[in-house]
């Protein structure tokens, strides 16, 4: 049975994930395990806490490499820190590597409104994909963050959002995508982005 | 821009809510679950629980009912009441809560902030404060704990400004003086504890109407704004409201 694999490297919001895809009628599995990350249809990549802590819980679960080949073969979420990740590097507590999936690095939001950045902000959809398929400029979704992405290259962003500074919202690299939102969080809206994903894999409940 | 949020709190005892919350078309007006879905359904921009069940070791009853709200409801939701360690915190953060609310237990081991920050990330350490005016502090108010019945000689401000730099990422702040009273928030309480603390600031007690909402965005910088009767009893709704705030330019989802 086909299923989305939501990994579990002891940093994330498993749990509103999983429930959310249940929700919808998709199977998913906590991924703890190489095999299911390579056995899965899509992969989700959740994350709360620091830079350097998530790299360092991924890695010493053993899953950085299988991420690394799930992100490069099939399609692939990466939420919140999860997003940040899928960066070259970040400078959160101190310098520290991230997957190198996505090009450029990841640094506290430059604004002189107060961080983090918590609450419902709108997108701007700066090039559609499949992800934003069904939303429209100005859709509210939920952020909590005080870093953000620098991707280098300006056709990986997907969506930015006003913060006193032009925050990337969503990237999107062919079969990768990253959402700085909780789209798990997000309502009618956040709900679509995910089946939205889910439905490049064809996992039925 | 950031939407101001509107969140209603649901007073929950032995996984039941409490106060007399009863609309048309709920089949259990008494089910959290039920009331947060159709808060969440409404426009709510966050839920927030809280557990005024007596005794710690009903944990597992509000944990489980956090598990069954967050299958579904996805809004945040925060939860608060008898949180008094990091254990509690493991337990509530694994059921599904996206943040924890602490008030007393922040009062008396204020290093269980940074503890909670430093484990789980500032956005999920919620500290809740009831203030109350005493002009022989400082700042004029007081904090009060174990549900407003305990004075503790803390100036509310200056404790803002520690919880802010002890890592909390929000603050819940609550007027007792206007609490029940449908006069409108604290604004003077408000703008002071903005001032110091440079994390959101969430508005409670006191609303009465949909032009105190207004005023609470237009004279303070409170991000959100929280009420509990007002909605329960059916007086407004949470899209009355957020109509409302948009028609004064108000930036709301």
């Amino acid at each position: 049975m086909s299923y989305i694999a939501v990994v579990d490297y002891g940093a994330g919001n498993l749990m509103s994930v999983a429930n959310t895809l249940k929700y919808l009628g998709y199977e998913s599995k906590i991924a703890q395990d190489t095999q299911t990350i390579e056995n899965a249809a899509g992969v989700v990549l959740p994350g709360v806490g620091a830079f350097p802590d998530a790299m360092k819980a991924l890695s010493e679960s053993g899953l950085t490499n299988a991420v690394k080949t799930a992100a490069k073969t099939k399609p692939f979420l990466g939420i919140c820190l999860g997003m940040q990740m899928l960066f070259d590097s970040s400078n959160e507590v101190r310098e520290c590597e991230g997957l190198g999936l996505l090009s450029g690095n990841i640094s506290r939001i430059e604004t002189d409104l107060i961080l983090p950045q918590i609450g419902w902000n709108e997108l701007e959809i700066l090039r559609p994909n499949v992800l934003t398929k069904g939303l429209k400029n100005g859709d509210h979704v939920y952020f909590v963050h005080s870093f953000m992405a620098n991707p280098k290259n300006a056709e990986d962003l997907a969506c930015v959002t006003d913060y006193g500074a032009k925050v990337p919202a969503m990237v999107a690299k062919d079969n990768l995508f990253g959402c700085q939102f909780h789209p798990e969080k997000s309502g009618e809206i956040g709900l679509k982005i995910i089946k939205n994903f889910v439905e490049l894999t064809e996992v039925k409940q | 821009m950031l939407a101001k949020r509107i969140i209603p709190c649901l007073d929950v005892k032995d996984g039941r809510v409490v106060k007399g919350v009863n609309f048309v078309g709920l089949r259990d007006a008494g089910d959290p679950v039920e009331l947060a879905k159709f808060y969440s359904e409404q426009g709510a921009d966050e839920i927030v629980f809280l557990d005024i069940t007596a005794t710690s070791d009903e944990r597992d009853t509000i944990a489980d009912v956090v598990a069954r709200t967050c299958r579904e409801v996805f809004v945040p939701l925060t939860v608060g009441g008898g949180i008094r360690t990091i254990e509690d915190f493991k337990d509530i953060l694994r059921a599904g809560a996206d943040k924890i609310s602490i008030n007393s237990s922040a009062v008396k081991t204020p290093d269980l902030i940074n503890d909670a920050a430093s484990r789980y990330g500032s956005q999920c350490v919620v500290v809740a404060m009831d203030a109350r005016v005493n002009t022989n502090m400082p700042s004029g108010y007081e904090i009060f704990v174990a549900g407003g019945r305990k004075a503790t000689g803390i100036d509310a401000v200056a404790w803002a400004k520690e919880v802010y730099q002890r890592g909390a990422g929000e603050i819940l702040l609550t007027s007792m003086d206007k609490d029940g009273t449908k006069s409108g928030f604290d604004l003077d309480l408000t703008n002071k504890v903005c001032e110091v603390a440079k994390i959101p600031v969430i508005a409670s007690g006191g609303c009465g109407n949909l032009e105190h909402f207004a005023e609470v965005f237009q004279k303070t910088n409170a991000t959100a704004a929280l009420a509990a009767s007002l909605f329960h009893y059916g007086e407004l709704t949470i899209s009355q409201v957020k109509n409302y705030l948009k028609e004064c330019n108000i930036s709301v989802r």
